[in-house]
């Protein structure tokens, strides 16, 4: 019997490419979010240095700050793999434990953009103050909107399982999600290093 | 050994404790990373960030994403979404002299 077909079986689906659709499509959907994200990112290259009378990026962004949350989004990776480690173990109870420990470090991360977000207010950087602020916000926003669906995503699927109501495969649905939540930190990999730590 | 075990082997390909180890390794190049913010680097500086930023990049993608492991398929799919991305973008750049 072949990996794949052996997976196939394991999955408890019969495709026609012997691969779990789900999973097929999410990958699909991972692939084109890369060109979503590649636009905003060039956008915001393109007009960094476009600052009119507004502040610089390198007079506003808080360098210590921005990498304890790159940390704490990077632990998250961690915590959702074991999750996702935990499922295909059929171990529950660190399913939910490590889940729901993504959830918190990436409600953190996203209280931290927050926090972000209003000291540069407050520093005079408001959205259409100048082509840099407009990008910066539509750029880390974006992302911040993938963060906060992933922990909408991760805190429903924790209540539909405590009720028992996965439909299809348990271990699948967490793995699924767990692609999510990884593909926006190797975006935020990105956007640390593209945005925070090149200087203008 | 059963089918069942290679099947296991095959999908998640690490134990807890390699995903410590990649996790505590991602960790420290940021550390770098970060460091090259304060110390000056000279011209290594763009190079090297650039390098480690595509390390973790594919740490991320290989080993929690299991693209390492799972059917090569899926990295098809996945890595001709990117490499798109960067081509269109680059050329995009390019016409307005990004580069110059």
């Amino acid at each position: 019997m072949s990996a794949d077909h052996a997976v196939a079986s394991h999955d408890a689906h019969v495709t026609s490419t012997g691969l779990s659709n789900v999973k097929l499509g999410m990958w699909l959907f991972l692939g084109s979010e890369c060109l979503l994200f590649g636009g905003l990112i060039s956008t915001y290259m393109l007009y960094r240095g476009r600052v009119g009378t507004g502040p610089t990026p390198m007079q506003v962004f808080d360098i210590p700050f921005t990498s304890v949350s790159s940390f704490v989004l990077l632990m998250s990776s961690l915590t959702m793999v074991l999750g996702v480690s935990a499922a295909h173990k059929g171990d529950d109870r660190n399913t939910y434990l490590w889940v729901a420990v993504t959830a918190l470090l990436g409600a953190t991360f996203v209280g931290g953009q927050v926090y972000e977000f209003t000291a540069f207010y407050n520093e005079g950087m408001g959205f259409t103050t100048s082509l840099f602020t407009s990008s910066f916000y539509v750029l880390t926003g974006f992302h911040g909107v993938h963060v906060t669906v992933g922990i909408i995503m991760l805190m429903s699927t924790l209540g539909i399982m405590k009720r028992s109501k996965v439909p299809g495969s348990k271990s699948e649905t967490i793995e699924m999600l767990g692609l999510y939540w990884h593909f926006v930190d190797i975006v935020w990999i990105i956007i640390f290093t593209l945005i925070y730590l090149i200087p203008v | 050994m059963s089918t069942e075990t290679t099947t296991h082997t095959e999908e998640h390909g690490m134990s807890n404790a390699g995903y410590v180890r990649i996790a505590l390794i991602l960790a420290a190049i940021t550390a770098l990373e970060v460091s090259t913010y304060y110390v000056d680097f000279g011209r290594l500086f763009m190079p090297a960030l650039m390098i480690m930023m595509v390390v973790k990049f594919i740490m991320v993608v290989s080993y929690f994403m299991h693209l390492k492991f799972d059917n090569k398929l899926f990295s098809w799919i996945f890595y001709a979404g990117l490499i798109l991305a960067i081509g269109v973008y680059c050329v995009a750049l390019a016409t307005f002299h990004f580069f110059s």
